[in-house]
This record gives C-alpha cells, structure tokens and sequence, in this order.
C-alpha cells in the first residue's frame, strides 16, 4: 500500500494523534481528579465534579490504552526498553490508575463520609500520579536513557528509579500535572454552574500563566543546558528495522536542529506559548467552552514541540548513542505497519464519530438541580 | 536468573487470573442485559427496564475493577516481559492494538451512556448502547483470544535474523487461526455461563427469601435459558478440537491425558489415575476405550500422539535448533553468504528448540549430550497438575450442564421455585464458572510450558532485564492492592446483591414497601 518509509512516518503520527488524544481527554478528567481537594469543598461539590466526567472517563482511559497498544505495536522495542527500563516508575502509574475506575465507581454506592473521603483520596492520588510520572518520563527521554542494547538486541537498564527524578525530569513532571490540571479547570468552567464553576475559573486564571512560564523556562534549558542527539551516518529508512545499524552522537542544541530545518515546526511551540494565554483571556471573559478548546490546543502545541524536537529520535540511549531507537529502526515491519494502517484509517474516524455523539448526548451544565435529580442513578 | 524467570511467572499467573475472575462476568453479564432491555423496549414493561438497572449496578461493580486490573495485563508484557515484546511484538502487539481500536473504544464510550444517558437516549438508542457495550466487550475477547492462540499456535510468522524477531507474513493466518477460532467460542461461551450462573444464583436467593418474586422469576428464567445455551456451546464447541494443531497443542493433550505412549487408534480416555512424571507412566489409571480418539480426533481411526514420541521428536529438534543458532551467530557476525542464509532458513523453524538449551548451555551450539537430555525432558510441562485441572473444569462443566438444563426445564414448565432444594443448589453453585475457568486456563498457559510462543521463544528467555528486588517490590504491592480491591468488590456485590432491586429506590420493591408499610 504505503512505502515501508512512509509507513513509518505515518505510525509516528498517529501516535502523537494518540497521545494527543490521550493528554487533552484523560487530561481534563485527571485534572478534575486532581482538582477535587481544591475545589470540592463539599461532598455535593466534589460529586458535581466527577458527574462532569461521569459518562466520558472511561472512554478516554482508552486513548491511554491504546497509546500504548499501539506503542507495542508499531515500535515494540521501545515499548519493550521503557517500560521495562523504568520499571518502578510504571508499576507506580499502574497502582495509580488502579484508583481510578473502582474509585469514580464505589465512591458514591455508599454515603459514610469516611468511605468518600477515602476514595477521594484514592482518585486525586490517580489523577496526579500518571501525568506526574508520564512527564518525568519524557523530561527523561529529551534527556537520553541509560540503557544498552546486546548483540540479540536484548535491552538492559543501566539507571534507577531516583536518577529519573532529576532536575529537568521534575520539572517536565510538574508541568504535565499543571497542564493536566488547567485542562481539567477549564472543563470545569464549561461542565458546571455554581460555585464550583467560579472556582474553576480562578484556578484556570492563576495556572495559565504559571503553564507559559514553566514550558517557556524547560524550552530555554532545552536549547541552553541539554544535548540533543544528531544521526551521524546515512540510515536506510527504507531498510530493515534493527538498531544497531546505525551511529550517533550527543551534540549541544540538537533539539534545535529541525526547526531550522523545517521552520513551519516553530508553531507547536508558539501554540504551546500563546494558547494558554488564550484561555486566560478567555477565563477572564467568561466564555468557558473557548477557554476549554484554548487549553486543548494547547496541549497539541505542547506535545507536537516534543516530537518536533526530538524527530526522528524516540529513546535515544545516553549510554551508547548508536543503540538510540528511532523512528526509521525501532518499529515493527512492513506488514505488520501496513494493516495497522488499515485498521487506523477506518476505526480512528469511528471512534471519533461515536465519542463525539455520546459527548453531543451528555451536553450540558451540572449543578445542584442535576444532582438532586439524580441523586441515586449518579456517581 | 532463575529467580527472575519464576518470579515473573508468578506475577503474570496471579494478575492474569486475578483479572479473569471479573472478565467472564462482564462478557456475559452484558449480554443478558442487553436481553433484558431488548424485552423492555419490546413490551414497554417497567419492571425489565428495572432489571436491566439493578442488574447493570451489579455489572458496574465488576467492570470497574476489570478495567483496574485489565491495565495491568497490558502494562506488564512490557514491564516484565521485555525480551518478549521485543522478540514478538511485531506480531503479537497488532491484534493487541487492533483491539483498542475496534472494541474496547467501543465498550468503553458506551458503558457510560449506558449508566448515565436513561434520560438522555431514546429507548432504541439506549438499548443500542447496551449492545455495544456487549458486543465491544465480546469483540475484545475475540482480539486478545487471537493474541493468545498465537502463543499456542504461532502461524502466519517467521524469524528474521535481520531483526532479531519475529515477524508477521500472514495476518490472514494469525486471524483465521484454528486455534483461535475454537479458543473464541470456547472461552465466550464459558463467560456467558458465568454471566448466567450468577443471575440464576442470586435469582434463586431471592425466591428463597420469598421477596421480589415478579422480578426474580424473570430474572432466574433469562439466565436459565442464557445459560443452557452458553453451557451447550462451551462443551459440545469445547476447544478439544484445537488439540490436535501444532506440537505444543499436542504435547498438552497427550498430557492432560496423561498419555504417555501412543496407542493404536482409537485412543481410550484416562478417567482417572495418578500421573508419575519420573517413571512416565500413569498409576491406577481407570481407562474408557474409544473415548479420546473420539474427543480429541473426531476420528476412529487417527491416533493420538503420546508424550514419550514426542519428546523424542522433540530432541530432534533441539539438534537442529543448535545448527540453526550456530548460523544464526555467523549470519549476526556478518557473514551473510548465500549460503550461509539458504542454510539458516532451512532450519530456522528449529531455532526456539534450540533456545531451550539456554539455561544449560549459555552457548547452545557446545551442549553436551547431558544438556540435551535436560532439555528434552524440559520440553513437556509437570503432567499432574494439568491432568488434574482438567478433570475439575470438565466436572465444574458437567454440573452446570444439569443445573441449567433442569433450570430451563422449570421454567419452561412454568414451575420456578418450586423446588427450594435446587433453588439452594443454584445459590451455592454460584462459584462453580470461575472454578472451571480458572482451571482452563490454567490448562492452556501452564501446559504450553516451557514456551512462552510454542516451538519459538521459550519462557525463560522471554524476561526483562530487571532486579529480584524491582520484582518483589511490584509482587508484594499488587498483592497489597489486589487483595483489597478484591475485599471491597465483594462487600459492595454483597450488599448490593442482598439489598436487591430495592436499591434503585424506586419505592417498587421488598425492602422501600417494607418501610412503607411500617412508617
């Protein structure tokens, strides 16, 4: 169908698309996870907070677990490399997520404040977790990874769980959590009415730009304090798929290189900049449904700045540069890429299509008359 | 190393069947739902819209902690299995993906407009989120069924030594796998009787109490004739039929039959017995004549291979796998002749055989003849533990074939409840799907040993390069976690399930009249 080079340029798109759909859907619903000791000052608050999300969380955990099928599937050794390599960091976003979906579900089946206040917990704990973790986790990859790849391409982990936690890793982890959180306020704006809305709205006004400052600060350390990695011989990107076949190296700026190579690459990162600022205009003026689509774009803008940066990098390897997976050499073969496609091109517009029919079907504000109305059916 | 291996092992078996302990309930929970509204929007009855409720609270219950610990599984190929993602991702990781994309999107968007959008949806539309949810969840079985029948029987793929892996060259193959067509039916079904067993048990509560009768009565007869078809499809579509495709299949087989030598067809069943792995031979046995050929050929007159000839093929196959490593390390070292190639892919089907050497001969290709016994010997799994799971699924199967063919005998004579010894036979028999699901695929995964994909990639060369300690830190938490989750999942179920249709407080049922009555 599709060349094998096109091909794998394709199934790097879609993954963004993926992740994108992941960070700008579980975003808002982590965010009002997270948000719930902020702004949910009563049990009815914080029961009109999950009730936004109510009908739609469940569906977009599956844009997180297709991510990673698809990560599996398309580029199985980077699959295979992170997550065995940061093992601990996984099985704590897994514990994480274990809250989630007993925790929007049980919560409410019992009225002991107790009971609510445990899961409570249970839920800003795996609302905050998973973008905290999955933001170390890409500081960490701009970074390079130590791992080492042997002759059967068996990969070993040279790191721990504490080196993750560096400097940069922590940064980018706080900054995937507030960026989860604004989306999550803005949704709040939109979704609900009362109190809980104008609270929303401030915290959307105080974490806009807080979230320009802090993409803006790991940008510059990006261009002034981190090596990126260059290719330093000719890839066959038509060519089979096995690491080792190539060289490359460290070098100061790299990051840089392709938004002088393609300099319309510079919007992502003017997005990620100006978007926010957006939805703080449009907090400001009240006009919350803007705000959210603000927030959402700018997540696109985020995202499509780190695969900007580091293309056509995916993990590189900070102990053996050559070992480095890429887009042209750690994915899976011809066939296997090419049905996927197939199956891509006519299910991710379903999806599409039938997500935004149930969110179309569940339009509306929540407040107080909601949950009287349906105080025994709702979260 | 060893360490690693069996820790790793042990991680997957417990989560893995953690998790089906709640799979099975939403495959056919779902379906009986959508049932049950189908007969409200069919008769505009409100008491089946408050079935499909009150039932559907009890399906929120599980699918909540079924998509916790569905995470888990997707996570840990990867964490703990690294060697194996990498070696086989590009062919198992597809239907994997596909899944997502085809059904679990599907189940998962709809799940919510089924608990949240009564109001919100036409009859027709809701009912129609219901399916989806049903058939999403069906279809996702189908994707991860055809993942696993890889493992059993890896067809449509080969090695690439370019690549150090397995790669597709056939997805046509890997669907239409036989394995996978018989491995779907097989396990659908069983979840269906799970689905059924557990309406019919609490169902059956309920008339023993003597509450909510009207409601129970239909409950108990849905579930009945739900079931006596799942049960029929699970036995008579069993998947004895998949047995006899591929080695691996066979060697499972051959040993939950205990079957040690071949015998002239037709085959006799082993009972019973006890399984002596040192002598290779089965003590006591008590045989039928006939019967095996029967289940596991169709035939009368083909044969069923038995353990002691194919670990002698087996050995054969080491011998060639130990030439196909020794020109797999001269095509890595770069000398990639023609021949060198032609002979490589000439037996390069053998290489996995080889890989079992591994652990005695880092090697492989200087294994001594010692080494090569030990591995011919490593290539059957322990027979008992499998000869006896195979004995507790069929017997668990059996019964349930009684209980709901005599339950839909009742109620097709109109006479439910009339009975209250097989009411209490039902309400205790409620366990009885998750003891013989749990022992079948105890049966498929232990039985495939030592492989973790049959006759390619064995299980020990599958693990992740990770500490005992990084393994004990996540053993000892998931055990933490899981065992709570479970204490709070059964509480709820039985509250929920005790307090009955009278929790949607629709002021209709037993315990809101009893209140009624009383203020």
């Amino acid at each position: 169908m599709f060349d094998y080079e096109v091909l794998k340029v394709i199934w790097w798109v879609l993954i963004c698309v993926l992740l994108i759909g992941f960070v700008v859907t579980d975003g808002f619903d982590m965010g009002v996870g997270a948000l719930l000791p902020v702004i949910g000052k009563t049990d009815d608050d914080r029961r009109i907070m999950i009730n936004s999300i109510a009908p739609h969380w469940e569906g977009n955990q599956v844009w997180l677990v297709l991510a990673a099928g698809a990560i599996f599937a398309a580029w199985p050794a980077v699959y295979a490399t992170a997550f065995s390599g940061f093992y601990v960091a996984m099985m704590l976003t897994l514990f994480a997520l274990f809250f989630r979906p007993v925790g929007f579900d049980y919560r409410s089946k019992i009225a002991d404040p107790r009971w609510r206040k445990s899961w409570d917990w249970g839920i800003f704990a795996g609302s905050t977790v998973p973008p905290l973790i999955i933001g170390v986790a890409f500081g960490n990859l701009l970074q390079g990874v130590p791992f080492q790849l042997d002759e059967f391409l068996r990969s070993t982990y040279e790191g721990s769980f504490f080196e993750l936690l560096n400097p940069f890793g922590l940064l980018v982890g706080i900054f995937t959590v507030l960026l989860f959180v604004l989306q999550g306020s803005t949704w709040l704006q939109m979704k609900t009415e009362g109190e809980v809305r104008e609270r929303a709205r401030k915290v959307s006004l105080i974490l806009a730009p807080i979230v320009v400052a802090i993409f803006a600060i790991a940008g510059i350390w990006i261009a002034k304090g981190i090596d990126g990695y260059v290719l330093t011989s000719v890839i066959d990107t038509n060519g089979p798929s096995n690491p080792l076949l190539k060289t490359a190296e460290l070098q100061t700026g790299a990051w840089l290189v392709n938004y002088d190579k393609y300099p319309l690459s510079i919007i992502a990162p003017a997005i990620g900049l100006l978007f926010p600022l957006f939805a703080w205009v449009a907090s400001k003026k009240n006009c919350s449904a803007l705000a959210f689509t603000s927030t959402s774009i700018a997540i696109v803008g985020v995202l499509m700045t780190c695969a900007f940066s580091m293309f056509p990098f995916i993990m590189p390897s900070s102990l053996n540069p050559n070992a480095s997976f890429t887009v042209w050499d750690a994915v899976s073969s011809e066939m296997t890429l090419n049905i996927m496609t197939f199956t891509a091109v006519i299910f991710i517009p379903l999806i599409l299509l039938y997500t935004s029919w149930a969110y179309f079907k569940m339009f509306g504000r929540i407040g107080k008359v909601f949950m009287d109305k349906y105080k025994h059916s709702a979260y | 190393m060893e360490e690693i291996v069996d820790l790793s092992r042990f991680q997957f078996a417990m989560t893995a069947m953690y998790h089906f302990l709640f799979v099975p309930l939403t495959l056919g929970l779902a379906w009986i739902l959508v049932i049950m509204e189908s007969l409200y929007v069919m008769t505009s009855k409100e008491i089946y819209k408050d079935m499909t409720k009150f039932w559907g609270k009890l399906f929120a219950i599980n699918f909540a902690i079924g998509v916790a610990t569905g995470l888990t599984m997707e996570f840990q190929f990867g964490t703990n299995w690294s060697y194996y993602s990498h070696y086989v991702g590009d062919v198992f990781g597809a239907p994997l993906a596909i899944e997502g994309m085809m059904a679990f999107f599907l189940e998962s968007t709809f799940v919510g407009l089924f608990f949240f959008g009564w109001d919100r949806l036409s009859k027709l539309q809701h009912l129609m989120a219901t399916f989806f949810v049903a058939f999403g969840s069906s279809m996702s079985a189908l994707w991860i069924l055809v993942a696993n029948a890889w493992m059993q029987n890896p067809v449509g793929a080969e090695f690439n030594y370019e690549t150090m892996r397995m790669e597709m060259t056939s997805f046509a193959e890997l669907v239409l796998n036989p394995v996978a067509q018989v491995k779907f039916v097989h396990t659908v079904a069983s979840g269906y009787v799970a689905g059924a067993m557990f309406v019919l048990a609490i169902s059956s509560y309920y008339l023993l109490k003597g509450r909510d009768l009207a409601f129970a009565k239909r409950s108990f007869a849905i579930a009945a004739a739900f079931g006596t078809a799942g049960i029929l499809c699970t036995i008579i579509l069993g998947d004895e039929s998949g047995y006899e495709i591929g080695d691996v299949q066979k060697v499972k087989l051959a040993a939950i039959e205990s079957e040690w030598e071949t015998h002239p067809a037709p085959a006799s069943f082993t009972l019973i017995g006890i399984p002596n792995q040192e002598e290779q031979t089965t003590d006591y046995a008590v045989k039928i004549p006939y019967a095996l050929g029967l289940i596991a050929t169709r035939s009368l007159d083909k044969e069923v291979k038995g353990l002691k000839q194919l670990m002698d093929e087996h050995e054969v196959r080491i011998r060639n796998g130990m030439l196909a490593y020794g020109l797999l390390n001269q095509l890595k070292a770069g000398e990639q002749t023609p021949e060198n190639i032609a002979a490589f892919e000439e037996v390069k089907q053998d290489l996995g055989y080889g890989l079992l050497l591994k652990v005695y001969a880092p090697n492989v290709v200087d294994a001594t003849e010692e080494q090569i016994q030990l591995a011919v010997d490593d290539s059957i799994p322990s027979v008992a533990p499998l000869f006896w799971s195979f004995r507790l699924m069929v017997g668990s199967g059996v019964a349930m074939l009684f209980i709901f063919v005599f339950a839909f005998y009742q109620s097709a004579k109109n006479k439910i409840g009339s009975n209250k010894l097989f009411l209490k036979i039902c309400l205790y028999s409620l366990p009885l799907p998750w003891i013989a699901i749990e022992a079948g695929w105890f049966i498929a995964e232990f039985g495939r040993q030592p492989w973790a994909i049959a006759e390619v990639l064995p299980t020990h060369i599958g693990v992740s390069s990770v500490s005992v300690e990084q393994l004990l830190f996540s053993i000892v938490s998931i055990v933490v976690f899981y065992t709570v989750l479970l204490a709070v999942e059964m509480f709820l179920m039985f509250r929920f399930a005790r307090l009955g249709p009278s929790s949607l407080k629709t002021g209709r049922y037993h315990f809101e009249q009893l209140e009624n009555k009383q203020g």
